[in-house]
């Protein structure tokens, strides 16, 4: 009734390849986007404090939005399972600190995208044994990144610019004099710089997956020989998923640093984050760009909201809530593999396909 | 530049030369890992090749075995009833886990059975914390009858110490791998482990019970992972970051091949001793704890001339 295609006539090829075809999906896109241009910055979520709504909850989880993306290319559309990616974020956010030492002067918007390219170039390195192996022999490779990256990020000194604490603290930078980062920095404005940036990279992402490059990443996922007889070259398709996706973890490094944490220890890159950020792929849906943000929102705010939920209502220690949510997080990902392996966007699919033939079943 | 090759190529060979007991006790203390890195790779290979599962979990069923057999220490169990109580606890582990979740994917592709596992592995993480807390535990060595003095060797003037625990650990491992491999070729329930690590269909057509092979693997492999919780805590402590520690159980599988036992055990003791060295004799020159990616560094190297490993079947590719 609201959500079906009758009536909609497409009188041209071009109107048919577009990205969203349908009016409604139109029609929801936009109004999510007003509500997150228009009314987040300025109230915040409904019902929380509007600090801890943004710099708990919908900042971080805009961030970690374009980390899933980033995975979900590797592992969703390529199909090469990665568990390096929090030291490719980590690449990304020290890359960032550097250039920003540097060059004081650039638009810390135009340093964190450009601090990915470094990220990328690291990823592709590591990528490069893909070609040769494939499955869990790849995870070894990948946790190799993660173990020799962590370890680079503690010895390398040059790299948090000698600092005795051996963390990397992020200086003020303003972008046309409004501050963006350190702590003067206001929450919206931190808000709107990340949104606008996930907003750029979620629409990249689209057109790649749509394009030719990502039929090829899907084609390798599918079946890498069948893809390799019928031209699709390994070297290029793989590498360049390695590449694009650790441009994104890079990005989003760099920006959990410079306009979330404002500083950060190797701990923040470590291999535990690596697993939430897989978490987030597997639990939205692989293969999905819609999954890559319902996975994020998920993973991220569950456990927070669990534990608020023991303290109102059942008034239990946050240690303990800790725990019961690694139990409960391990529990539904079990569970959505079972009965929904594609996660959440697929359920969302699920869902749309029964407004568009209701109120009848088939 | 000469002064980088020699410290590369000719320093730390003299340094072995000069001191041949501390050359001994490195080799020594990397047996000692390498053997507890051989016995969590034993515990994924056992479950690889019975079920095709890449077992993430492995880890921190280590973590959670030891983990069990303290807290029930601690309630007041004697030492030997809580060991059997905890082998009966892995047990129902593996009972639950082939009933709840590997029934639920069979035929599922690889790498969301693999997921599961990473699943598989918080919740056993959150339970673990939840029922004995985080911090960490000593493991009950004297009262399970394990040795702790240690001995003195002096070659030539020399001197070389073994714990009596390390001693103890490859003993143990040794009887462990022994019992294992008869148990592998000697019995059928052995026999029938093996026909479906060959093939599933063909061994479900004589009438062997996948489920039932499976809960056993998983016991099996339970069992692996207590005696090697057992032997770490007992070298350390059972802590929960035991668990990053196990993940270098990956390249020692790399190493040795993800479908052998005998690989399992040369890889952990090629890459125990050998990250001892390396970080001993060449890590001064990179700064310290290069420990914590020597392996996995080796283990890619590997990959790149050799991907089924040292003991591994031929990876060949049907279309």
């Amino acid at each position: 009734m609201f959500y079906r295609e009758a009536g909609q006539f497409k009188t041209s090829y071009a109107e048919y390849l577009q990205a969203l075809p349908l009016r409604e999906d139109k029609v929801g896109i936009a109004i999510w986007l007003l509500l997150a241009v228009f009314y987040v910055p300025f109230f915040g979520l409904p019902g929380l404090e509007y600090t801890f709504a943004m710099n708990a909850i919908m900042i971080p989880v805009l961030i970690f939005t374009i980390t899933a993306l980033g995975l979900n290319i590797l592992v969703g559309y390529t199909g090469q399972i990665s568990l390096g990616t929090g030291a490719f974020m980590g690449v990304g956010a020290y890359a960032c600190y550097k250039l920003t030492t540097y060059f004081p002067d650039v638009n810390i918007i135009l340093i964190i995208l450009a601090s990915g390219f470094v990220s990328a170039a690291v990823g592709a390195l590591f990528g490069l044994p893909s070609l040769r192996i494939k499955g869990f022999y790849l995870v070894v490779a990948t946790l190799a990144a993660q173990f020799f990256l962590e370890w680079c990020f503690i010895r390398v000194e040059w790299l948090y610019n000698y600092n005795p604490s051996g963390a990397i603290e992020v200086p003020q930078r303003e972008v046309f004099g409004i501050v963006v980062t350190g702590a003067a920095a206001s929450p919206a404005t931190r808000y709107l710089v990340v949104l606008g940036i996930l907003i750029f990279l979620t629409i990249i992402a689209g057109n790649l997956v749509r394009g030719r490059i990502g039929r090829s990443w899907m084609m390798i996922r599918d079946m890498d020989i069948a893809a390799e007889l019928i031209g699709v070259r390994p070297l290029r398709a793989k590498l360049s998923a390695f590449a694009v996706s650790s441009y994104y973890c890079g990005v989003s490094g760099a920006l959990m640093v410079f306009l979330w944490l404002g500083a950060a220890e190797v701990e923040s890159f470590d291999v535990n984050h690596s697993f939430l950020y897989l978490f987030m792929v597997i639990f939205g849906g692989l293969g999905s760009i819609t999954g890559s943000y319902m996975g994020a929102a998920f993973i991220w705010t569950f456990p927070i909201l669990l534990k608020e939920l023991g303290k109102r209502v059942f008034d239990i220690d946050s240690i303990i809530m800790e725990n019961v949510s690694l139990v409960a997080i391990g529990m539904l990902i079990v569970f959505i593999l079972i009965k929904e392996p594609h996660g959440l966007a697929r359920l969302w699919q699920l869902g749309k396909q029964k407004l568009r033939i209701w109120p009848f079943a088939h | 530049m000469d002064g980088l090759i020699y410290s590369i190529l000719g320093d730390p060979f003299v340094q072995m030369w000069q001191m041949p007991d501390f050359f001994i006790q490195v080799i020594w203390e990397g047996f000692v890992s390498g053997i507890l890195y051989a016995l969590i790779a034993l515990g994924f290979v056992l479950i690889f090749k019975a079920s095709g599962i890449f077992n993430f979990a492995q880890g921190i069923m280590v973590v959670f075995s030891g983990l069990t057999l303290v807290g029930l220490h601690a309630l007041g169990v004697p030492a030997f009833v809580a060991l059997l109580m905890t082998i009966v606890v892995m047990y129902g582990l593996a009972f639950g886990i082939e009933r709840l979740v590997l029934r639920n994917l069979v035929n599922q592709p690889d790498i969301i059975l693999f997921m599961a596992t990473i699943g598989l592995t918080n919740i056993l993480i959150g339970g673990g914390q939840w029922i004995f807390g985080s911090e960490t535990k000593s493991m009950i060595t004297t009262e399970l009858l394990i040795p702790t003095g240690s001995s003195v060797w002096e070659p030539g003037g020399g001197l070389v110490i073994f714990q009596h625990i390390d001693i103890a650990a490859a003993v143990i491992a040794a009887l462990l791998i022994v019992s294992l491999a008869l148990f592998f070729s000697k019995t059928k329930v052995g026999r029938a482990l093996r026909a479906v690590a060959d093939d599933h269909q063909a061994s479900l057509s004589v009438g062997i019970s996948l489920n039932q092979i499976w809960v056993i693997t998983w016991f099996a492999a339970g069992i692996v992972a207590l005696v090697a919780g057992i032997m770490w805590g007992a070298r350390s402590d059972v802590s929960f970051s035991l668990q990053i520690i196990a993940l270098k159980a990956l390249p020692v599988l790399v190493l040795g091949g993800f479908t052998s036992v005998p690989g399992a055990i040369v890889g952990g003791l090629i890459i125990g001793v050998g990250e001892k060295l390396f970080e001993i004799y060449w890590g001064p020159l990179l700064g310290s704890g290069v420990e914590g990616w020597f392996a996995y560094v080796i283990a890619l190297v590997f990959l790149l001339f050799r991907p089924q490993g040292l003991f591994g079947e031929k990876i060949i590719e049907r279309v």
